[in-house]
């Protein structure tokens, strides 16, 4: 069998990619999908440049990939790493455009012996916190909705209270910030942020406690990560939200406190409502209140004319029982009337005066008198 | 001098407050089963309470302060440019 090769001739130049057009459009596609991530391997070949950047290889098997950490970054790690030191590296994927050269931007580094201990140390601690129930999602408070004073547990040199000032001071300037400071990193920072969580217990009238500080290398988040911090984090009184390092780090303060933020700044978007929102809803209260009394009062008149139309009816009802009254009166004092014992053949004698004669002495012989009778008076003469 | 502890609380009642009580009225107002005079007395209150809340959010300047602890146990603000 034979295989029939095509090969098309380009038919017109926009279809033909410039090698420069190919890798801007491949680095797009590498660096567009890759977050930072963690990579193990062995570092190879590292050269350290007069700029102070570095460039090693890093390889697992037979899998390497070429790898650039620059100055600032390559300051943070320390020595350069000897060949076959094994280590983490946080890196993310790029392509170097000028060669076509897939490669890794390093932003950290750790030694996987060092992470180890440490990680193990971590993960004690970590089990007998959850143990006894630090990280229990029914123990987690809601952040208030309009928060007055805020605490924020951090070192009074680092940018965290700056950025929680700023957010805050941009979203609800109507808030309090009490710095309780302490150090973050290095000895004594794991006493110095217990006493201070401790202290925020005995600041009255307070809402809500931010404890952190600003990104740092791993090693430098270690008090966030000590028990004893971990502890007195728990027992704040108020809710708690823990700003510790950024997206990448998680600590156990982040696992104990009420609420986690990856940055100081986000903390303070989480711990403040926004002002303009809640103006919104004053405003919106405001129209309810309005249009409240407006139905309460269109209420109040609809009563009213409730009951004048009852107090008419009242007084017809009133009128019509006195009038049925006043013709049964007048029926039964008709019966009662001398008038219909007449009609019913019986006559009333009269003398002249009016008198009615009712003895034998009142009639006197040969006196004219008046008989009444149903329908008028009869002359009359006693014999 | 120590400043008295009482200084770090807040004088001025929640804003959370202010705003749970102007909602309270509100659905009072909108109830059908109150008086009009106690009604015309919730909408006063309701407005003296709206202008507050107002004046409150729109003044307020973002106050910092740094808790220190005095050698005796108190404690005290200073204020901080941050």
């Amino acid at each position: 069998m034979t295989l029939s090769l095509r090969f098309d001739t380009p038919s017109a130049a926009d279809q033909v990619w410039s090698v420069g057009r190919l890798n801007t459009a491949i680095k797009g596609l590498i660096e567009g999908n890759f977050p930072p991530i963690w990579v193990r391997g062995e570092v190879l070949q590292c050269k350290v440049w007069s700029s102070g950047h570095w460039y090693f290889t890093l390889r697992e098997g037979r899998s390497q990939v070429r790898c650039s950490m620059f100055r600032l970054n390559a300051s943070r790690a320390g020595k350069p790493p000897a060949d076959g030191t094994e280590v983490y590296v946080l890196a993310k994927p790029g392509l170097y455009e000028e060669k076509g050269e897939f490669q890794l931007i390093v932003s950290r580094m750790l030694p996987t012996s060092a992470v180890g201990q440490k990680q193990q140390e971590l993960e004690r601690v970590k089990a007998l916190l959850q143990q006894d129930g630090l990280f229990d999602p029914v123990r987690k408070r809601p952040v208030p909705p309009y928060v007055s004073t805020i605490a924020v547990v951090t070192s009074p040199d680092g940018a965290a209270l700056k950025d929680v000032a700023t957010v805050t001071r941009k979203r609800w300037p109507c808030a309090r910030i009490l710095l309780v400071g302490a150090r973050v990193q290095g000895e004594g920072a794991v006493e110095d942020l217990v006493r201070a969580l401790r202290l925020v217990n005995r600041i009255p009238g307070l809402d809500l406690c931010i404890v952190g500080r600003g990104g740092g290398a791993r090693q430098d988040l270690a008090a966030f990560n000590s028990e004893a911090v971990c502890r007195a984090l728990s027992n704040v009184r108020v809710p708690t939200i823990s700003a510790v390092g950024h997206e990448i780090d998680i600590s156990l303060t982040d696992l104990v406190a009420d609420h986690r933020a990856a940055t100081p700044s986000a903390a303070a978007e989480l711990a403040v409502a926004n002002r303009r929102d809640v103006l919104r809803l004053v405003d919106d209260l405001s129209v309810r209140l309005a249009s409240g009394l407006t139905g309460r009062t269109r209420l109040a008149a609809a009563r009213l004319a409730r009951s004048a139309d009852r107090l008419n009816g009242g007084m017809e009802w009133v009128l019509d029982s006195r009038r049925n009254l006043t013709e049964r009166l007048a029926a039964q004092l008709d019966a009662l009337s001398p008038l219909r014992v007449l009609g019913r053949g019986y006559a009333v004698p009269m003398d002249d005066a009016g008198r009615v004669l009712k003895r034998r002495a009142d009639f006197i012989k040969d006196a004219g008198f008046r008989l009444r009778v149903a329908d008028g008076d009869v002359r009359a003469r006693v014999e | 001098m120590a400043k008295p502890k009482t200084e770090l609380a807040e004088s001025t009642p929640a804003l959370a407050d202010e705003l749970a009580r102007l909602e309270e009225i509100v659905r009072k107002l909108e109830a059908d089963d109150v008086e009009l005079d106690a009604a015309l007395l919730l909408f006063e209150e309701g407005i003296a309470r709206l202008r507050a809340a107002r004046e409150r959010l729109i003044a307020a300047e973002v106050k910092v302060q740094a808790v220190l602890e005095e050698a005796g146990g108190d404690l005290r603000l200073t204020d901080l440019d941050a």
